[in-house]
């Protein structure tokens, strides 16, 4: 036990003293201040302004929309003939044209000419297209109280409750996922830098055979405990650091947003899961950077093979909007199960949508029961890889050092 | 009871013996040279008498039982490759491994300052490994090889890519430790070095023991029945002496089976003959280990 403390000490201030470690731990809370400095910045320096009045020529062929030509910031200017408006474009009278054809009434067709290159026409301007036309439609037939509500955006006020009828504690809220999906990026980013850390500092043993000595004067066991613990407690430790500067830097996005993102909520259990996936997560992948240090020659070509488990941590990153537009898919099941996934999915699920308990048991269970037969087989590698040197060891090898450690 | 007692070693990778039927067994206060040709097997050896990996098949004791773990603060290992953490000061990095070898950090500290005064590296003591000389850093991972006063020590090539002075060092630092009754196991294949140190050598070629025994011993099994002589004048014909060759000023007279050294020295004197240097021709390890490969190899 004591050679065990005195290793984790050892292993523990090397790693929080890299400049790799002190840079990624800083860089964070870092970057964040500096992209609330610009945002600050820039919102100063570009003072609120109104949009200046745009024209938009009409070619109405159907001959009833000639009403309502100001909508908003827009005045409509109407044209006899495509010819005319085109000309007017070319000359800069007006911005772009619409033409309303003879069969609008039955196809709902409008077509839009402007010298403008863009990828699609903006919202606003769909919506003051819609106001112009049903405002012509119906004025004189609906009351103008009745068009306003048609044209107007709907305005759902959302509100979860319990099932006594209660609002519920945690409503529903697009700052929700914001916490968590921080989270799970720094989680991710946490485990790739753990495991490439860990992985080096094997191959850096390996390669001077440091190893030998250590492996002299303690037990393959003491030696994996103490750096997978120290790694695991270097990583807790740069989370916290980002954790703790997460609020205050909320808070003070919040404040130069004028209150922009007062709504963020910490969903229930996020933080109790949130430790619980992390701890495991680090173990999870602490064992397996244990293997395959084990059998890299050198720290290179460990950390090379190391991206096939850090790069999947990645996965529910990559489809998080997906995540958020189809919450209910039992893809998000599979990923949540899966133990090299399920740290980071769970997180960002826990940020959309609940996730029902017996998937966080399984979820939970699956990562417990890969960490256990990670270090099974990572130890019987580590014990017969790591005094090989110069290549790396064929699959046949690998199976022979798992029958015979 | 011998420190190390090996019997009937085989160990193999991926089904080619590394390590074929080895025995021998070292005592205290004995230096055995564990030489032979690079790939011989040395290093499989003594990680097998270290416990880094299991043998196939045979027997190995150490302190008079299979190793455990409290066995390791025991003994004192330097690798053939030599590895330290490179950032840190060389005081904490012996201090460090030193604790791991069970002792306590104030009679650690001791002595590591007492081992650098007597190296002559006391005033490095704060400078990160990466800052030290190779012959220096060598010398450090002597010194955390040494420092816990381990009974037996393990020394893998222990002075490849040392000058003349730190060899010389080195050198002087094992032989008072095999003076203080340590068991030394020393593997190099540099034999004038196991000439100069040990007591015994096992010789390895292909896995296999292909010499064992006490240097002295050895060297007389192997010694040529003949005499290395220098004199003013020509010897001429000598009863005894069935050849003779001849190199740079000196003559190698051999000697028929029944003729002694002695002999030859009387006849050389009774003709008056001034006489510079005369030796009774005695193989060098080098040349034992050719003769034997030869043999081997033939």
């Amino acid at each position: 036990m004591h050679k065990t403390t005195l290793m984790f000490k050892h292993e523990f201030l090397v790693t929080i003293r890299r400049v790799g470690f002190i840079i990624m731990t800083l860089i964070v809370p870092a970057l964040a201040l500096l992209g609330i400095g610009i945002l600050a910045l820039t919102s100063n320096v570009a003072e609120p302004s109104m949009p200046g009045l745009t024209s938009i020529g009409v070619v109405d062929e159907v001959g009833i929309f000639d009403g309502q030509t100001a909508q908003g910031f827009v005045r409509l200017v109407p044209f006899a003939s495509k010819e005319e408006a085109t000309a007017a474009l070319a000359r800069s009278q007006i911005e772009e044209y619409i033409v309303i054809p003879a069969d609008h009434i039955s196809s709902g067709t409008v077509q839009r000419y402007t010298l403008e290159k863009e990828l699609s026409t903006s919202p606003v301007k769909v919506a003051m297209i819609k106001s112009f036309l049903t405002w012509n439609l119906l004025e004189g037939d609906v009351p103008p109280e009745i068009i306003t509500l048609v044209v107007s955006p709907l305005n759902l006020e959302a509100t979860r409750i319990t099932e006594t009828g209660e609002p519920a504690a945690e409503q529903n809220s697009i700052g929700n996922v914001v916490i968590p999906a921080v989270f799970a990026l720094l989680l991710s980013l946490a485990l790739m830098l753990g495991s490439m850390s860990l992985i080096n500092g094997l191959g850096e043993e390996k390669e001077s055979r440091l190893i030998e000595v250590l492996f002299s004067s303690v037990s393959v066991r003491q030696l994996l405990i103490a750096k997978v613990l120290a790694l695991g407690i270097a990583g807790l430790l740069q989370v916290l650091v980002w954790l703790i500067s997460m609020p205050l830097l909320l808070n003070l996005a919040s404040s130069v947003l004028g209150g922009a993102l007062g709504d963020i909520q910490i969903p229930s259990g996020f933080l109790v899961l949130g430790v619980v996936y992390f701890v495991l997560g680090y173990l999870l992948f602490a064992v397996l950077s244990i293997g395959i240090g084990a059998i890299s020659p050198n720290a290179r070509e460990g950390s090379q093979l190391s991206m096939i488990y850090t790069m999947a941590s990645f996965i529910p990153l990559w489809f998080a909007s997906l995540l958020v537009a189809f919450p209910n898919s039992p893809i998000w099941v599979v990923l949540s199960v899966l133990p090299i996934t399920s740290p980071v999915q769970v997180m960002l699920r826990l940020g959309v949508s609940d996730i029902p308990v017996w998937q966080i048991l399984v979820s939970i269970g699956a990562l417990v029961a890969s960490i256990i037969a990670g270090l099974f087989v990572s130890t019987k590698l580590f014990r017969m890889q790591m005094l090989m040197y110069g290549k790396r060891p064929s699959l046949a090898e690998i199976a022979r050092s798992l029958k015979n450690a | 009871m011998s420190v190390v007692a090996v019997r009937g070693l085989h160990k193999s990778y991926a089904g080619k013996a590394a390590v074929s039927d080895l025995t021998f067994s070292v005592e205290s206060g004995e230096i055995l040279g564990l030489i032979g040709p690079n790939g011989a097997g040395k290093s499989t050896t003594i990680k097998v008498v270290l416990d880094f990996m299991k043998p196939d098949s045979g027997e190995v004791e150490v302190f008079g039982h299979r190793m455990n773990e409290s066995d390791k603060d025991r003994i004192g290992y330097l690798p053939e490759e030599k590895g330290l953490y490179k950032n840190l000061a060389t005081i904490d990095l012996i201090l460090y491994l030193a604790t791991l070898k069970g002792m306590d950090k104030a009679t650690a500290e001791k002595e590591a300052n007492e081992l650098l005064r007597r190296t002559g590296m006391l005033e490095s003591r704060k400078k990160k490994i990466k800052e030290l000389s190779k012959g220096m850093a060598q010398v450090v991972q002597l010194i955390v090889t040494i420092i816990h006063s381990p009974e037996l020590i393990i020394l893998d090539e222990p002075f490849s890519g040392l000058d003349p002075v730190n060899t010389d060092l080195m050198k002087q630092i094992v032989g008072t430790l095999r003076d203080e009754g340590k068991a030394i196991i020393l593997s190099t294949h540099q034999m004038n070095n196991v000439e100069e140190l040990c007591d015994s050598v096992l010789m390895i070629d292909k896995g296999r023991s292909v010499l064992y025994g006490g240097l002295r011993e050895t060297r007389e099994r192997f010694r040529e029945h003949s005499v290395q002589v220098e004199v003013d004048g020509e010897p001429g014909e000598l009863t005894g002496v069935v050849d003779r060759k001849s190199s740079s000023g000196a003559v190698e007279l051999i000697l028929a089976p029944d003729a002694s050294p002695q002999s030859i020295l009387d006849q050389l004197r009774d003709r008056g003959l001034s006489i510079r240097r005369f030796e009774i021709t005695t193989p060098s390890l080098n040349d034992i280990f050719l003769r034997i490969a030869g043999q081997t190899h033939a």
